[in-house]
């Protein structure tokens, strides 16, 4: 059977597999930028968190994706549901480059604009969101573009703790030795990564600050 | 002697150093800073880099806050100014001029009349007006944005934007520093007029001694973080002090240069 034979038997199972892959990595966004950016805010206005906040991020970061889900399964609330679960772990190796990001677009807004806005007296609130902020829009774009591509590559690993994904036809592949079945897996996934990636990256520019 | 030259002799006193002293990491960067400004007078501050001419120019919007002494403001000490509203009474120019890359000249030049909720129409003429002031005609420049201008124009619409809520004080610290000597001195002049018109109190920051003389009603002289003498621009051309004779010298060097030719 060709690979082509195959994908088109399965196409129910894998578009459902691939909803299920975006859910997981679109609630892992929400969640990685709904935190993300006010850290990322917060490291700028209080420098000294700046090393517990990135440092607490970057371990999360290293830790290796199937541990983390091992390490997350007592956890009480989010251990009940392997869909919570994998949104979690996933949010956690999200955070990283947005809050990394987020703070280094506003660092990098020019120092004159900043003393120009707070010498014409603008409030801080009026600084951070009508200046700061859309200045370092495209950056946190950035950060927001590196941190989906990289969810829908971990997040195939969800199906280990029964998340459900696209990760499920690699885990069966690997089992039972069939090439055909770990691609109906990665191909997708590795579609998804490139559409989201092209997609963000275009909104990016489109979002630069100086023409 | 003009009635400006001393102090006690200000009528309407605008802006007022009280033994003004600034400290930050262990440098003393005022030392015991005095001086009366009165209403519609330009104040240059002259004075070598690290002088502290824009320290003391940063206590006037409360961008910094003395040490010890204080400075007053229409009547009232920094301290007792809410700084929101005592920064959009004041308009405030740097050499960098900081326009907000991703607003258009427009929306630069009226960011503080919409933050006082000006009606669009009149903050629209204003526009218009300010624009015409600082010789950017023909509308062909509201739509543009900062990296599209020129380093001249950018420091008019910078200008612009300073004056935009009509403030009744205009603080500059070397406004003019980072423009060629041509557009300098054709900015130099055409502030003059606008200084003469608008009949505000100005104090700008400089350490060339030209623009000072040709700008300011009153010179101070910096040095080391105290101000070494306040002169009317006649006086400061014959004055003992040695930083004045020298900055005179300096001029004169020019001046020599160019009768020889």
């Amino acid at each position: 059977m060709s690979l082509i034979e195959f994908f088109a038997r399965h196409h129910r199972e894998i578009i459902q597999a691939t909803f299920e892959h975006i859910w997981l990595v679109g609630m892992a966004m929400v969640l990685a930028i709904a935190i993300g950016v006010p850290l990322g805010i917060l490291v700028t206005r209080r420098p000294w968190l700046s090393k517990p906040i990135l440092g607490g991020a970057n371990i999360a970061e290293t830790i290796p994706s199937l541990a983390l889900f091992g390490f997350l399964l007592p956890v009480p609330w989010l251990g009940g549901r392997a869909d919570r679960l994998a949104i979690a772990a996933l949010t956690l190796y999200a955070l990283l480059p947005i809050i990394r990001n987020t703070s280094a677009g506003i660092a990098g807004v020019e120092p004159a604009v900043r003393e120009a806005a707070r010498g014409m007296g603008m409030t801080n609130g009026q600084i951070l969101f009508q200046v700061e902020l859309p200045l370092s829009f495209s950056t946190m774009l950035a950060g927001i573009r590196i941190a989906t591509v990289l969810t829908i590559g971990i997040a195939t690993i969800a199906a280990a703790v029964g998340a459900g994904g696209l990760g499920e036809f690699i885990f069966r592949g690997l089992a039972m030795v069939n090439d055909q079945l770990i691609l109906a897996g990665a191909i997708p996934a590795a579609l998804l990564a490139l559409a989201a990636d092209s997609l963000l990256s275009l909104l990016e520019h489109r979002l630069r600050p100086v023409r | 002697m003009p009635p400006h030259t001393k102090p006690h002799e200000v009528i309407d006193p605008v802006i007022e150093f009280r033994d003004v002293n600034f400290v930050l990491g262990g440098r003393h960067l005022l030392n015991d800073v005095t001086f009366v400004i009165g209403r519609g007078e330009t104040l240059v501050l002259l004075g070598r880099s690290g002088a502290g001419k824009t320290t003391a120019l940063k206590m006037i919007n409360r961008l910094l806050v003395p040490n010890s002494g204080e400075v007053r403001v229409e009547g009232r000490s920094t301290l007792e100014w809410n700084p929101i509203a005592l920064r959009r009474r004041i308009g405030y120019v740097i050499q960098d001029i900081g326009l907000f890359p991703h607003y258009t000249v427009a929306q630069n030049i009226s960011l503080i009349p919409r933050l006082e909720g000006w009606p669009a129409k009149r903050v629209h003429a204003r526009v218009k007006e300010l624009l015409e002031m600082v010789g950017l005609h023909g509308g062909k420049f509201e739509h543009r944005y900062p990296k599209q201008l020129s380093g001249g124009q950018r420091q008019r619409v910078g200008v612009a934007r300073a004056l935009a809520a009509d403030p009744d004080i205009l603080l500059m610290d070397e406004p003019f520093g980072a423009l060629d000597p041509m557009t300098r001195g054709e900015i130099q002049r055409e502030f003059k007029t606008i200084e003469k018109r608008l009949g505000k109190t100005i104090v700008i920051v400089t350490h060339d001694v030209g623009e000072a003389l040709v700008l300011g009603t009153r010179i101070g002289l910096m040095e080391a973080g105290r101000l070494a003498g306040m002169y009317a621009p006649r006086e400061f051309v014959h004055a003992s002090d040695p930083m004045a004779a020298a900055y005179m010298a300096q001029l004169r060097v020019y001046e020599e240069a160019r009768g020889q030719k």
